[in-house]
């Protein structure tokens, strides 16, 4: 295995924008310099159903064309798949599993099966509700793993967001603050057990 | 000058089509169909082309509408995938007998029974007697630069073939990954204009285009377009030639990978091929003389080549990512079989079919592969040639 590249799994529900938030690391990678990759994994497509996407982000180019079965970092869009969905699986202790939830870390990891590693939390409802007024968890989501893995330097990747932002939201430019104070807040609050 | 982006799959595809501009893309554009004809479809409403986008109600005309442009005098372009590409099939045939070199994108993903859209290559290799040309993609760059090449190649004044550009479903075409694109007007100037000779409403010599062909005239035909696909063949490698010279990036019938002294080695299409090159790395470090084919070119099929890059392996393994139900393995074991037929000494050969309706194949898996043809060498025991990977059930696994 190349060691100069870092693997994430997303579990999240369709609708919630976990593959975005891939699709957004990604890009805020490639911005970086770095050789990524960026997919979902689609089950019956429909809102709510558990999807999966994956992130590879590496220094040098990656072939491999595969699911990711032994990541080093796991985050977790909906709380409630804890309960449903083996995400712990194959997940590197050295590494560590960030969730959305407004409950302390420890009170989760009776939930992560015998996963040794650090677990992160992040109220990313409450965020995202204070700062865009609705439930838009991917936002903070994608500055916690940031933050959490180090894959990407913190102030490289905000001017990255901001960028990334202004493109994708150039016809209602009065959200982008918002997301950005979003990105802040998570980075800020993301805490461990 | 190269421009570093990143697209999926998806995206790569529709942007060549952008820079290519072709005269009319008809398309039915919801599932099993990509976002291909979606994004397109945002290029023609924000005025970056000028193609006719046609929206049809089904892929039987949105096949039979390319069929009527390209006759036409322009170039005519689709995108689908699985069922969709299935309801094509009566019109894959006219089209291709009719010698009209329409440019389809096929996003491959497995043939509806059960209900699936994820990817095998059920769909395009079902197509595969339909007289078109078929070239497949490892990765989102060779599907765009593919797709540059497709036309030229199609257009080539003794081959006048429809051709398919193929790519994994969900694999690359969903997957954001790096990619190189060329600058607009060095892909213009690449492909060209299309200039044909004959058409239509050509004043000086009107068509009639797709008639009742009778007994005396038929076979010839039929014969004129097996023919055609043997120019095929040169054609693919001129133009290959020509984009290595013109962008830098080489291509050819398929790729050989560590193949110089190789003793086992795989023989499959597609994505998976960048999965077994890391697994060929991890087994080379430890010594075993593991090699890799990705074949490119599916139709024409180059069998001396493919038979000659073969010569000297011991054991060989065709990986079929879709099943042909013939009992006996799936399509691409069968024309690599035949193929290594004329040798004076044949390698062992066995056929693992795997990734069926999406199902994984991850590094792990190619290297069980490996490890079975590893054993078939040290034994001299083949065993079941016609396997099944990567199943629930351990007790139906073989390897």
């Amino acid at each position: 295995m190349n060691q100069n590249m870092i693997e994430i799994r997303w579990h999240g529900r369709g609708g919630q924008g976990a593959k975005t938030a891939c699709l957004l690391l990604a890009d805020a990678a490639f911005a970086s310099g770095k050789y990524v990759q960026g997919f979902p994994e689609y089950g019956p497509e429909r809102m709510g159903a558990p999807i999966t996407a994956y992130n590879r982000i590496s220094s040098v180019p990656c072939t491999i064309h595969s699911n990711i079965y032994k990541p080093q970092y796991v985050v977790v869009v909906d709380e409630s798949l804890l309960s449903s969905v083996d995400v712990t699986a194959g997940l590197d202790p050295a590494g560590a599993i960030v969730i959305n939830s407004a409950k302390p870390a420890e009170e989760l990891r009776p939930l992560l099966k015998d996963y040794a590693g650090r677990v992160y939390t992040l109220d990313a409802r409450r965020i995202s509700e204070a700062c865009l007024g609705g439930y838009f968890p991917n936002t903070p989501m994608l500055a916690a793993i940031v933050q959490v893995s180090g894959v990407l330097e913190p102030a490289r990747f905000m001017a990255d967001m901001q960028e990334s932002f202004q493109h994708k939201f150039a016809t209602k430019p009065q959200v982008i603050e918002g997301n950005m104070n979003c990105l802040t807040q998570a980075m800020e609050e993301v805490q461990s057990a | 000058m190269s421009i570093p982006d990143r697209l999926s799959g998806n995206e790569a595809v529709a942007h060549a089509m952008r820079q290519i501009n072709p005269g009319v893309f008809a398309a039915f554009p919801i599932t099993p169909s990509t976002e291909i004809p979606q994004y397109f479809a945002q290029f023609v409403a924000d005025g970056l082309v000028d193609t006719e986008y046609v929206p049809v109600e089904s892929e039987h005309s949105s096949m039979s509408t390319c069929m009527g442009a390209q006759a036409a005098g322009v170039r005519a372009i689709t995108a689908t995938s699985s069922a969709g590409l299935a309801f094509m099939y009566e019109v894959l045939y006219v089209v291709a007998s009719a010698r009209l070199p329409v440019t389809l994108a096929c996003v491959n993903r497995t043939l509806t029974g059960p209900i699936n859209i994820n990817n095998d290559h059920s769909d395009s290799m079902g197509a595969r007697d339909a007289g078109w040309i078929q070239i497949y993609a490892e990765n989102n760059q060779e599907a765009y630069d593919n797709y540059l090449q497709a036309m030229r190649i199609a257009e080539t004044p003794d081959v006048r073939l429809p051709i398919m550009i193929c790519q994994d479903g969900f694999i690359t075409s969903h997957a954001v990954e790096n990619i190189l694109l060329e600058e607009d007007a060095a892909v213009k100037a690449f492909v060209g204009e299309y200039k044909p000779e004959n058409f239509l409403l050509k004043h000086e010599n009107p068509l009639a285009v797709g008639p009742y062909d009778t007994c005396p005239y038929c076979m010839e035909h039929k014969v004129q377009l097996a023919e055609a696909m043997k120019h095929a063949r040169r054609a693919v490698l001129d133009v290959a030639a020509d984009f290595e010279k013109t962008f830098g990036r080489k291509y050819g019938f398929f790729e050989e990978y560590r193949m110089e002294d190789a003793e086992v080695a795989l023989v499959l299409i597609g994505s998976t091929a960048g999965t077994a090159k890391a697994c060929v790395e991890t087994l080379r470090a430890q010594g075993v003389k593991a090699g890799l084919i990705k074949l490119r070119v599916f139709r024409p099929f180059p069998a001396q080549e493919l038979a000659a890059a073969l010569s000297h392996v011991k054991v060989v393994a065709v990986m079929d990512k879709s099943e042909g139900y013939s009992a006996c393995g799936g399509p691409l074991y069968a024309e690599t079989l035949s193929a290594c037929y004329d040798l004076p000494v044949r390698p062992t050969m066995i056929n693992v079919v795997y990734g069926l309706a999406g199902r994984d194949c991850a590094v792990e898996d190619i290297e069980r592969v490996y490890r079975h043809l590893l054993h078939i060498q040290e034994t001299g025991v083949t065993g079941e040639k016609y396997i099944h990977m990567g199943q629930r059930s351990n007790a139906q696994e073989v390897l």
